[in-house]
Order: C-alpha cells, then sequence, then structure tokens
C-alpha cells in the first residue's frame, strides 16, 4: 500500500511542475514589459530597474523560470498591485472561504447525489426514477449564476415574512463577527508562518466558531453558507447521481447479485452491500473530477453572494489588471485541484484491493 | 441487373445496410435525443428567424420614447405587458418587459440564439480542429512526441476550466472573440484524448496496414483511414463540448470578461442586470431559462448520440 501511495505522489510530481510552468508561460507571453504591466503609471526607468531586478526580469528566461520556481518554493507568489500586499497574504485572508464553500458544496452534492442516484437505480425505469433523471438533467444545465441568481430571489425576496427566509450574501449578519483564534488563544503577538496557520483557520468561520464554542456565530454563517452551496453544489450533484445510477444499475445485473438476492437477502442489503460498494469506484472519481467544476464555480458563486473568496479576488483582479493576483491564485488553485485528485487516486487503493496490487 | 439473360430470376438482394441511416434512426429513437432536437429546433429557429420573430430591434430604447423610463413612472411599467392575457391595450406590449435601458427584452432574448449558437459552434470546432490535430499526430507517430503532447495536455486539464480561461482572458482582454478563445483551448486537451484513443486502436488494424503497403502516406492514412473511424466519439464528445462551451463563454460574460455590453448575449444580459434582481427578476429570469433551456438541449442530444452511437451501450 505504501509503494502504491509513493508511486501515485512521485506521479504528481511532473504535473505540478508542469502547472507551475504553464502559470510561468503564461506570465511571459504578457504583451508588452511586465513592469509597466505591473506598475503602471508609476513604471519609471528607475522603478522599473528595481522590479526587474526583484523578479530576476534581467536574467535569461531558463534562470528567470528557476527564479520563479524558487520563490514559489519559499511561499512568495508575488505582491499584488492594487492592495500592496503580498498575495500570499490575500490567501491566508482569503482562501479558507473558498475552502469553506467548496467543501460544503462538495459534501451536499455527494450525499444527495449518491441518495439520489442509489434510490433512481433500485427503482429503476419508475416514475421516481424518471423523475430523478430529468431533474438531474436540468441540474446540469443550469448555470450557477442564473440559479444563484434565481434562488437569492426565490429564498430573500418572495419567502421575505416566511420563516423560510435566507440572507441574500455575506457571511454574517451585520452585527455579529467572530473572534479570531489568534486572540482565543492569547496568539496576538506571534508572527511569522505560525501566525498565518492560525489566521487561516481562524478564517474559517465555521471551523473557528465550533471549535472556539461560539454557537450564535456558527448558526449564522452556516445559514449564510445554505444558499451559495446549493447553487454551487447543483451541477455536481446531478453529476454524481447520474454516474451512480448508471453504475449501479450495471452492477445489480450481474450473477452475483441475483445469486444475493437468491439466498433471500433482503433488497436493501443486496443494493447497499453488495451493489453500491462495487459500483462505488466511478463514482468517486467523478467526485474528484467535479472538484474542477466546484472551484470554478466558486469564482461565479462567490461573485453573486457577495463572498469575498479566492474566486471573487480573481475577478476583481482581471478588472484592476493585478496579474500577480491572477497567477498567484490560478496556481493555488491547480494545486489544490490535482492534490485533492491524488488524494482521490490513493483512495482506490483502499477502495479496491484489486488496483494497490497492480 | 439488367444484363442478367432473359427468364433468370434476378437475385433478391437484401438493402445493405447505410451506417448514416442506420445511426440517424438509432438517435431518433432516443426519447433524450428527441427531446434535445425539439430544443435546439426552437433555438435554430429563433436564431435564423430572428428579425421575424423579434417585435424590436434588439438594441433600440424603445421604453425611453415610449416613456416607461420616466423618472415618475410606476416600476411596475418595465415589467412584462401582454395584451392578449389582459394588460391594458393602452400601455406599449412587451412580452418579456423592458430592461433599464428601455430596451425589449423578448427581442434580445431571441437574438441572444444567435450568439449563443455561433459560440458553441466556433469555440468547439477550434477545439475540435486543434484537438484532433494535437491528438492525431501523438497516437500516429507516438514515442517521444506522443509523450510531450499528452502530457501537455495532462497539465492543461490540471487546471479547473473556468480559471484557467479567465487567466487567458486576462491577457488577451475581456471580449466576446478571446473568451472563446480561451474557452476554447481550455477544451482542446478533451478532444485530443478522444482522438488519440481512437487512432492507437486503429493505427494497427488490418485496412490501415492495407494501406501502408499500398503505399498511402501518413497523411492520407489518418486523413481518409483513420478519421472517418475516430468520428463518432468526435461528434459525441463535441455536442456535449458545446454544451459546457456555451455555460462557460456565459459565464465569462457574465463576469463581465466576456461579450461587452449592449451585445444581446445572454450571460451579459444577467451580469448587466444583476442588481435588478429584487424589482425586476424577469431581466435575470428570462436569459437565464433561455440559457439553460439552450445547454439542456445540447446535453440530450449528446447523450442521445452517445447512447445511439457507441456500438457496445447498444442494448
Amino acid at each position: 500500500m505504501l509503494r502504491f501511495i509513493l508511486r501515485r505522489v512521485l506521479l504528481t510530481i511532473p504535473v505540478l511542475f508542469g502547472i507551475v510552468f504553464v502559470v510561468f508561460a503564461v506570465a511571459r507571453l504578457l504583451p508588452g514589459d511586465p513592469c509597466v504591466a505591473a506598475l503602471q503609471e508609476r513604471a519609471t526607468p528607475a522603478a522599473c530597474a528595481i522590479f526587474n531586478a526583484r523578479f530576476g526580469l534581467d536574467q535569461p528566461i531558463p534562470a528567470q523560470f528557476w527564479i520563479y520556481l524558487s520563490d514559489i518554493a519559499s511561499g512568495d507568489l508575488g505582491d499584488s498591485i492594487s492592495q500592496g500586499r503580498p498575495v500570499a497574504e490575500i490567501l491566508v485572508e482569503r482562501l479558507p472561504l473558498t475552502l469553506e464553500l467548496t467543501f460544503f458544496a462538495l459534501t451536499l452534492a455527494t450525499l444527495f447525489g449518491i441518495l439520489f442516484g442509489v434510490i433512481s437505480a433500485s427503482r429503476h425505469n419508475s416514475a421516481v426514477d424518471v423523475g430523478t433523471m430529468i431533474g438531474a438533467n436540468i441540474g446540469v444545465s443550469t448555470p450557477v449564476f442564473v440559479l444563484g441568481l434565481v434562488l437569492i430571489w426565490f429564498f430573500a425576496v418572495v419567502l421575505k415574512d416566511t420563516p423560510f427566509v435566507l440572507p441574500p450574501g455575506g457571511r454574517l449578519t451585520a452585527g455579529i463577527s467572530v473572534v479570531p483564534l489568534a486572540q482565543s488563544w492569547g496568539m496576538t503577538e506571534t508572527e511569522g508562518p505560525l501566525r498565518a496557520a492560525v489566521d487561516f483557520f481562524s478564517n474559517m468561520y465555521v471551523l473557528n466558531s465550533l471549535i472556539t464554542g461560539q454557537w450564535e456565530v456558527l448558526g449564522d454563517a452556516l445559514v449564510h453558507l445554505i444558499l451559495p452551496a446549493v447553487a454551487l453544489a447543483t451541477i455536481p450533484l446531478s453529476i454524481i447521481a447520474r454516474m451512480t445510477r448508471s453504475s449501479l444499475l450495471e452492477v445489480l445485473g450481474q450473477d452475483y447479485i441475483r445469486t444475493a438476492r437468491a439466498k433471500g437477502l433482503d433488497e436493501r442489503g443486496v443494493v447497499l452491500r453488495h451493489g453500491l460498494r462495487n459500483a462505488i469506484l466511478p463514482v468517486v472519481t467523478v467526485i474528484g473530477l467535479s472538484l474542477g467544476g466546484l472551484l470554478a464555480g466558486a469564482v461565479l458563486t462567490e461573485s453573486i453572494f457577495g463572498l469575498s473568496g479566492i474566486g471573487k479576488m480573481i475577478t476583481e483582479s482581471v478588472t484592476s489588471r493585478d496579474y500577480a493576483v491572477v497567477q498567484g491564485l490560478t496556481l493555488v488553485t491547480a494545486v489544490i485541484y490535482v492534490t485533492v485528485n491524488l488524494l482521490v487516486d490513493i483512495s482506490y487503493g483502499f477502495l479496491d484491493p484489486r488496483i494497490r496490487l497492480q | 441487373m439488367s444484363a442478367l439473360a432473359p427468364g433468370v430470376d434476378e437475385p433478391v438482394v437484401a438493402r445493405p445496410a447505410n451506417l448514416w441511416r442506420d445511426a440517424l434512426r438509432n438517435v431518433l429513437a432516443q426519447r433524450v435525443a428527441q427531446v434535445g432536437l425539439a430544443l435546439l429546433s426552437v433555438l435554430v429557429i429563433m436564431a435564423v428567424a430572428a428579425p421575424l420573430i423579434a417585435t424590436h430591434d434588439p438594441d433600440s430604447t424603445i421604453g425611453i420614447d415610449e416613456g416607461l423610463l420616466a423618472p415618475d413612472a410606476p416600476p411596475e411599467l418595465k415589467g412584462p405587458c401582454i395584451h392578449l392575457i389582459g394588460c391594458p391595450a393602452e400601455r406599449p406590449q412587451h412580452l418579456l418587459g423592458i430592461d433599464r435601458n428601455g430596451r425589449d427584452v423578448f427581442s434580445r432574448v431571441v437574438y441572444g440564439s444567435r450568439i449563443s449558437l455561433q459560440v458553441g459552434v466556433l469555440t468547439v470546432g477550434f477545439a475540435i480542429v486543434i484537438g484532433t490535430l494535437l491528438g492525431a499526430v501523438a497516437g500516429y507517430a507516438g514515442g517521444w512526441t506522443d509523450n510531450l503532447i499528452m502530457r501537455l495536455m495532462d497539465v492543461l486539464l490540471a487546471f479547473p476550466s473556468l480559471v484557467l480561461a479567465i487567466a487567458i482572458v486576462t491577457i488577451l482582454k475581456p471580449g466576446l472573440l478571446n473568451a472563446q478563445l480561451a474557452i476554447g483551448i481550455v477544451a482542446i486537451p478533451v478532444y485530443a484524448r478522444v482522438m488519440r484513443a481512437s487512432v492507437l486502436s486503429i493505427k494497427e488494424r488490418d485496412f490501415v496496414v492495407a494501406s501502408r503497403a499500398l503505399g498511402e502516406s501518413s497523411g492520407g492514412i489518418l486523413l481518409r483511414r483513420i478519421l472517418p473511424n475516430a468520428l463518432t466519439p468526435l461528434i459525441v464528445q463535441g455536442t456535449l463540448g458545446i454544451a459546457g462551451a456555451i455555460l462557460d463563454v456565459a459565464a465569462l460574460s457574465f463576469l463581465g470578461l466576456g461579450a461587452q455590453p449592449p451585445l444581446a448575449e445572454w450571460g451579459s444580459m444577467i451580469g448587466v442586470e444583476r442588481n435588478q434582481l429584487f424589482n425586476a427578476p424577469h431581466l435575470i429570469i428570462a436569459p437565464g431559462i433561455a440559457l439553460s433551456l439552450t445547454v439542456l438541449g445540447f446535453n440530450l442530444l449528446g447523450d442521445g448520440l452517445r447512447d445511439a452511437l457507441d456500438p457496445r451501450l447498444n442494448r
């Protein structure tokens, strides 16, 4: 098993290297002088000389790539021009929200996707099955931004005076604020990577309020996450439901399932223990792949619900021409995506012994 | 047949199986494909006959001339007004209401179908041409060429598509054509993989070996022997890809990185009017439904094509 994991990890390294290379190449493809692009009206010859020396732009291209690579390895993703501070600092502030949102959406999509898929497959060709699949087709075809806006309109406008009203955006209701972990743990004096790590987890409001017992904040943060998470989860949920259904239908048609039924096993046991366990592998693949859609969808969801995560940051940076931020966030998003799919790959080994023995 | 001697019965020959006719019949037998085709027919008719269907010029600010946007005019004047279902005759008719600039929303949605169709076909067309070429070369040449091309494709696939597209648009500057180019580039790996897989499965087959023995050039073999046999998966993938391309380009336009106002593009229409959600939801819902139905149409047709054309799935 250890060898299997090690091989998968080693196979990921060239891909990570390629990602850095593509982001680097994209940066160098920029039309015009990177210094002028980055500093804009402040790009005097003197300022450019300093800028070029800081980012190694006065060196040949292979050397530049090496500098870029070592900068990234030491956690330096460049500086945001519009905010005048390191991209890494912005990440600590904004990435937690995106991770929280994506995590909730992925959980929703996985739980309900598998549930609907199993119901659909075990009642093949029934009205429930047809209805679920029509729903899944519509779900897959509805753009995140349309669904998000319609959800806001329905839950914040139409249901305004009912108990079902949900907030149209933001992370917390005005007046409610979360106590940072650094403050709860008396680490306000701490600096450096440790403090960054603490701040990072502190900015996941749900996690933060859960460990420090700020129940009012926890409830409020969760209520604010419902609509964005549902909007974001709908497409992967539909895809997971369809995949679960078709994979389970294939497995349920096999001989050993008939044997299990003939032995008198109850239908629940047949479908869940004998069927689903063997049908789950392609579903897990789809769950891993849908993370790409979720990270991309987060850009739209955050923009609609006014959530300041990295998705919203990317859009804002394109508008303000903040190249370093776009590059840094693109890089981080891709690395998260690859890492999660590496974990999915490794999980096959646990789910299917045949794979780890190969 | 007429050359047969008189008195000899003409042999009864079964009508030869026509691959394309059979495929078409298979596709039309699928219920999902029927629904998909119906939706797409409506879309195509809307796009072709837009000037006949639309009630107004999509860019004219007719509502201003009609006084619907006057500061003292009640806001419900901006909503849909259909005379047939009881809207007072003295109010000017706007089937789906007007937007903030006084333009007729119905007409803009109708004209938007032209852009969506163009976006889907051109974007995927670009990705298929480049992807097929790369995949064919990789599969046919093998060795380090194959390795180089496919590892590059792996890296492109390692980015969430919309995020990479945003990074590309940042360089190219926002605009509909650049958004299409970005989404097209991001979609290339899918077609390269499909094509490479087809080439690998076909290139050692007897009829290809025979062509090579007869002295046909590599280009000829690729174009005349291998490509026709790889078409089916490309068509299926392409149809589903159009749905994805339309969604992604609309998403870029929604964010302001694709189609720019005043172009009647559905994603951009929603993006520009998103703040009107609370008092004029029809401005978002009308283009939203049009967009969803279009994507649904291509998705259903793609699913139907896959079920009909993939012999392994024939049940």
